[in-house]
């Protein structure tokens, strides 16, 4: 299913093979992708998935048990220091320091990464600029709403000018206006040609902004390619009916052949190709004296879309 | 520059943040203040009368005041690991130290900080401590020269106790859980030793342990340098329990450190 990006440009991440067990538990299994310099990847996958801990493996805070990964052509294993200086991390866990103001927090930062003071100094002004945050520099990050902090999160990432940003479910928690706004952050980052590997829970955030998804499911890539790539595999629109009666389902459902039922609640899902005409055949084919309760018209829910991706039944993911 | 260079650049940069941390959060140095000023209250003005009594020659005909002071100040020193065991615990239960760990920051600079920030507390409140006993009536017999070793004193056993409540706090499952683990050392082991009274007078089982133990060792040479009393051989052992209780911390907490990394 999973196969190895092969990229006219130089590989700014390359994994194969790789796997992870924690206890008993197999957390990643035989992954493989590539990330192109100056892509944007998407991580896709429910809770659990495996997602914080392929973050955590590249951005060399866990070593891998099996496979190999590289991050600029160094192996996380051997060469963890050399990665360190190129990597930013802004993690699922808010990593500001919330006794500290916003700007001390990014001077700490800039202090741990040894840049000298002016430097530093200019740095977090311009940083605190351009994240709206100048009036907030001066306060301690608990008078910070959730979005505020993502963005000293993400501005703190910065200071170290890093060549790849790994941004560990950057939106989740946020309010709609800030998950907006953070999408972004995100697009203006990946402009300036910085590579970053976004993981969501959101197939509508991976559509979004990224150049290329890897679907994640009880730690295997399950599909891979372009939004667009990804979409084809999904299922088509359907016409949603639900009826009054038992007696109005049973004589629609005769009507309609390829219907999908849904006894429980009298409702008939049938294919959708599409246009006005399509629905009017759908609609010829009921009988005047059935009772149709409601009519809607279904595009593939993003939910659906991930369902089906994943081969997962269950809707309740959480 | 060369790496020992940035190492200790990178340390001093977490003592730093650990330091504000105490200004910003004040609440934990408080603490370690007030549990030895009202052990120190409790002991002179209520329990000390028939301890001061039954003591006699131990406190070299001095009131007990004299006797029990040290012993406040080793408590001072101990009553330090709850706080620094909490702020170890509670940096690893946040995502700044993964940044930091995911950043070229040298290795150990983040407990560095934590220790020497420990140290520094411990010195503050235990002079404080000191300034309120005199306050109540104590009155050291110690030359200069003594108050500087009572100094170095107070900050090899910070120091090295600052390692343990490190490792503590990297080993605790929660922040509670990290002050829980350090409390025998905040008070079962300074009772179970000469810090009240002398250990001489103890039953016959625990006095073999309060005679043999570090805070025995460590309150006597305190209680010697102050009192004007004879050092004898406390100071020597004092000072091996120091180093060996600083390298097992040591190792204790690097051990943990590479141990602690959460898997997902």
């Amino acid at each position: 299913m999973s196969t190895l990006t092969v990229n006219s440009t130089r590989d700014a991440v390359s994994v194969t093979g790789l796997r992870k067990v924690y206890r008993d538990k197999v957390i990643l299994d035989a992954i493989d992708l590539g990330i192109g310099e100056g892509q944007v990847f998407g991580l896709l996958g429910p809770n659990g998935a495996g997602k914080t801990t392929m973050v955590r493996i590249l951005s060399t805070l866990i070593p891998p048990d099996a496979g190999t990964a590289t991050v600029f052509g160094h192996d996380v294993r051997r060469e963890p220091g050399a990665i360190r200086e190129l990597i930013g991390l802004t993690g699922q866990f808010s990593a500001v320091d919330d006794l500290l103001t916003g700007e001390e927090n990014l001077l700490l930062i800039g202090r741990l990464l040894h840049v000298p003071a002016a430097e530093r100094r200019r740095r977090a002004a311009e940083l605190l600029e351009r994240f709206d945050l100048v009036d907030a520099a001066k306060r301690t990050p608990a008078t910070y709403s959730g979005g505020m902090k993502r963005r000293l999160d993400i501005a703190m990432t910065l200071m170290g000018r890093p060549r790849i940003i790994f941004l560990d479910e950057p939106t989740t928690g946020l309010d709609p206006r800030s998950r907006h706004s953070m999408w972004q952050i995100i697009r203006a980052l990946a402009a300036g040609g910085v590579t970053i590997l976004l993981t969501t829970q959101y197939l509508e955030e991976a559509d979004e902004l990224a150049d290329r998804i890897a679907v994640l499911d009880h730690g295997r890539i399950v599909a891979q390619g372009t939004p667009d790539e990804l979409k084809r595999r999904l299922p088509g629109a359907q016409i949603v009916l639900r009826f009054a009666d038992a007696a109005s389902f049973d004589s629609a459902a005769q009507a309609l052949p390829e219907s999908k039922r849904d006894e429980g609640q009298f409702v008939l899902r049938i294919p959708h190709e599409g246009g006005i005409h399509s629905l009017r055949e759908v609609l010829s084919c009921l009988d005047e004296t059935v009772a149709v309760e409601d009519l809607s018209i279904e595009s593939p829910d993003l939910d659906d879309v991930f369902f089906a991706l994943t081969g997962n039944t269950q809707k309740e993911q959480n | 520059m060369s790496s020992p260079t940035l190492a200790v650049q990178d340390a001093t940069t977490m003592l730093g943040r650990e330091l504000k941390h105490t200004m910003r959060f004040p609440l934990l140095l408080v603490g370690t203040i007030l549990v030895p000023v009202v052990m120190l209250l409790l002991f002179e003005y209520i329990l000390g009368g028939p301890i001061g009594n039954g003591l006699g020659g131990a406190a070299h005909g001095a009131p007990y005041v004299e006797f029990l002071v040290p012993g406040i100040i080793l408590l001072t020193v101990a009553a330090s690991c709850g706080p620094t065991a909490i702020n170890v615990r509670m940096d690893m239960g946040g995502g700044f130290v993964d940044r930091v760990r995911a950043m070229a920051v040298a290795r150990g600079a983040l407990l560095a900080g934590h220790v020497g920030g420990s140290v520094v507390r411990t010195t503050l409140s235990t002079v404080v401590v000191i300034v309120v006993a005199l306050l109540f009536g104590f009155r050291p017999q110690a030359s200069v020269e003594a108050w500087f070793a009572v100094l170095g004193i107070v900050v090899a056993f910070s120091f090295s106790l600052a390692w343990v409540s490190a490792a503590i706090g990297l080993t605790a499952k929660s922040v509670a859980g990290a002050n829980g683990l350090t409390l025998p050392i905040q008070f079962l082991l300074p009772f179970l030793s000469s810090t009240f009274v002398p250990a001489e007078s103890m039953p016959a089982g625990v006095r073999w342990f309060a005679l043999n133990q570090p805070f025995t060792a460590v309150v006597d040479t305190l209680r010697a340098l102050l009192t004007g009393g004879p050092i004898g051989t406390s100071a020597v052992v004092a000072m091996a329990w120091c180093v060996a209780i600083a390298l097992a911390g040591y190792v204790w907490a690097q051990v943990a450190l590479g141990r602690g990394i959460r898997a997902t």
